[in-house]
């Protein structure tokens, strides 16, 4: 892999994602994040290392999405000598023993707050980052602790007192603040939402997330890179297949294994089923929040039937668990095979029927139109991804843009709408359904016969490998590090919710609070996945 | 309006009965919705009013839990509703792991329910923690951190089962607190 305009060099990771690894010096870090900036790329994903047992540093890895692939750049961080004298320029942001890591946030916004979680979890710090608050961690430990250090007992606890998290204020004649969460009125993830409103139009949303952190990546740790699958279909349970997924892609990385061509297109089977579940779901959800009950009964019970399905011909409704490193753990029968397809036939001829419903009933698009709305410009800055960025004229899909076995065969057609408002996320989710089911056919028809497993290795101690793979909401990534023993040395799992979260802040602006809901809705962003 | 009337007509009544017979569920087992209602009014004396407590969870058991309410389970059909409030509620219905971030928030919310209070943990980690345990970041199972009546397992629970569990602690909590009918 090469980076036009930089001389790195990089190590090509096997697997099936096309990624590679440049290990760099600080001078060397700028300058990628300035040459995959100024080429209009991606940051895909932010993470720390603690390799102080190893070599004494810590390690920082920036993962981006460039045009051949996703290019790894990793910087080793000395721990200051304890007598270091250098103080950064903003005394009150690190004293002079935190390790530090030039910022990534000044060129790329999404950063911000994954350098504060890195912060949280391993104490070192993004040094010239305006924004050091802390993110995932509220009262559970006490700052000066660092969970994720190799040193560090995952059973330990400490008191959990109360947080004073320090919220933007908006000042001004009649401004007042709706504080909202962390529990929420339904049956929803918990969060916290200020609102800096006046009169009913909101004038600044700020998100307090960190609700749900379960210690994921410590918790990696004490799992084999053979078992840690059920650990990553459970970052967030309605991406189970995108995390499994991407994990047994960055595992059979370090086993160096490829999994047999029915697993793979399995695999695709089941991806495919998880996007047609969740999108029926939310375009119910949407028509609710809207007050369109109709909507609510209609798709539920097609995704109701959906699930039924999954649960018969593959073992779970989620199929929790069904991929694993080295292949598939449920075959599909050939009368099982044809009933998937005529399902998706007969649920393709229901959705042309609500899909004119929806799109013709003014009540529901008179709520849709022009709510919530991102526009394109907006979404490149902040670096949308996903299905929300398609609604806003991002023209980017990891199925397309770099297609994995078995999406080379498939030729995907990505979604693509421009207005960037509740409309156009709903448009997308009708785009992709359709074009879900055209595949999920293509699949079943063409599903190579063979096995479902392939043999695993040992994997080498040291070895890095990642999964990345196109979720529903977004671009799934999982990376790992093989640990002595067949252990993970270090696991990260990141939800495209890190990257979408930021843009609802600026979605809700301007709108009145009663549509905060829909709009919510509207992009459906995991809090378990961001929060971890 | 009329392709909406069209479609509801031809998707008829989709409502299945109630959950099947299960060993461990005897008491609450085969019964059809009128019995159903029955037993909520008798037991309970009146609708069920159930406010489900996100606590950590990965968002798998809300998937099933947002599966009850529709046109196949009905549970509004039974009488049994989700409410904003837990003030409103009769039943907190608690998925985990707990995380320690939503610890003091749940306590604060079973506080707030008015007797019966009653608590169902869902699935796995509500149980027990599941795959993620109890660690810095997690308290795990529901009952480490408030009174637990009911607990069900699954990864995630059915739609059913977690049925099953909201009817068994109807009766439970009932038959404990030797609650009369019309009371």
């Amino acid at each position: 892999m090469r980076i036009p305009g930089l001389s790195l060099v990089f190590q090509p990771l096997p697997g099936a994602v096309p990624a590679a690894l440049a290990r760099v010096d600080n001078a060397e870090w700028n300058e990628a994040a300035r040459v995959v900036y100024e080429s209009g790329r991606k940051l895909v994903a932010l993470w720390g290392t603690d390799d102080r047992d190893r070599d004494g540093t810590f390690g920082i890895f920036a993962a981006y999405a460039v045009d051949t692939g996703l290019a790894i750049i990793a910087l080793p961080i000395a721990p200051p000598p304890p007598d270091a004298q250098t103080s950064p320029p903003d005394a009150q942001a690190s004293p002079p023993d935190v390790p530090c890591y030039p910022a990534l946030s000044g060129m790329f916004p999404v950063a911000g707050r994954m350098q504060r979680a890195v912060y949280d979890l391993l104490g070192i710090q993004a040094s010239d980052a305006a924004d050091q608050r802390p993110w995932l961690r509220h009262g559970a430990w006490p700052d000066g602790v660092f969970p994720l250090r190799r040193d560090f007992d995952a059973t330990q606890r400490f008191d959990n007192p109360q947080e004073d998290y320090p919220f933007v204020r908006v000042a001004g004649d009649g401004v007042h603040e709706i504080p909202v969460g962390p529990i929420h009125a339904g049956i929803i993830e918990p969060g916290h939402f200020r609102f800096s409103i006046v009169g009913e139009k909101v004038l600044r949303l700020e998100e307090r997330l960190g609700y749900t952190h379960k210690g994921i990546d410590k918790r990696f740790e004490s799992f084999t890179v053979a078992d840690g699958g059920r650990l990553a279909g459970r970052v967030s349970g309605d991406t189970t297949v995108a995390y499994a997924w991407a994990y047994a892609q960055a595992a059979e990385s370090l086993m160096v294994i490829t999994p047999p061509d029915r697993a793979t297109w399995l695999r695709a089977l089941m991806l495919e089923r998880e996007r047609v579940a969740n999108h029926l779901g939310d375009l119910g959800a949407l028509g609710n929040d809207a007050a369109f009950a109709f909507g609510l009964s209609q798709f539920t019970r097609l995704k109701e039937d959906w699930l039924r399905w999954a649960g018969t011909a593959l073992g779970h409704r989620f199929m929790m668990d069904c991929i694993v490193p080295g292949g598939v753990t449920h075959d599909v029968s050939s009368e099982n095979v044809e009933r998937l397809a005529r399902l998706a036939y007969d649920v393709e001829k229901e959705l042309q029927v609500l899909r004119h419903i929806y799109y013709e009933h003014a009540g529901l698009q008179d709520r849709f139109i022009t709510t919530g709305r991102v526009t394109a410009q907006l979404a490149l800055k902040l670096g949308l991804t996903g299905m929300a960025a398609r609604a806003s004229g991002q023209a980017r899909d990891l199925r397309v843009a770099h297609p994995a076995a078995p999406y080379d065969h498939l030729n995907v057609k990505a979604a693509l709408r421009t207005n960037g408002d509740a409309a156009a996320r709903a448009a997308v989710r009708f785009d992709e359904l359709f074009e879900s089911l055209r595949l999920i056919r293509l699949i079943l028809h063409k599903l190579p016969a063979g096995d479902l497993h392939t043999e695993l290795t040992h994997p080498r101690p040291g070895a890095i490998g990642v999964g990345w793979v196109e979720g529903w909401r977004g671009e799934v990534l999982v990376a790992l590090e093989a640990g002595e023993g067949g252990m993970i040395r270090r696991g990260h799992a990141h939800d495209p919710s890190w990257q979408n979260w930021p843009i609802l802040e600026h979605a809700a602006m301007n709108n009145i609070v009663p549509d905060f809901p829909l709009i919510n809705k509207s992009f459906n962003l995991s809090y378990s996945g961001q929060d971890s | 309006m009329i392709p909406i009337l069209l479609k509801i007509i031809r998707t008829g009544i989709v409502s299945e009965p109630a959950p099947a017979a299960r060993e461990d569920f005897r008491h609450v087992s085969g019964l059809r919705p009128a019995q159903i209602q029955h037993e909520l009014l008798t037991k309970l004396g009146r609708a069920l009013a159930i406010r489900q407590v996100d606590a950590g969870s990965c968002n798998g058991c809300e998937l099933e839990i947002h599966a009850l309410n529709n046109p196949y389970y009905n549970v509004e059909g039974l009488g049994i509703k989700f409410v904003a409030s837990p003030r409103h509620a009769d039943m907190l219905l608690v998925t985990g792991p707990v995380s320690r971030h939503m610890e003091r928030a749940l306590r604060i919310a079973y506080a707030a329910t008015p007797e019966p209070k009653l608590v169902v943990a869902v699935g796995e980690c509500g149980c027990n923690g599941g795959v993620f345990g109890e660690s810095y970041a997690s308290c795990g199972a529901v009952s480490n951190v408030i009174p637990v009546d009911v607990a069900v397992p699954g990864c995630p629970p059915p739609p059913l089962a977690i049925l099953q569990g909201i009817l068994t602690a109807v009766t439970a909590k009932a038959d404990q607190a030797g609650r009369q009918p019309g009371n």
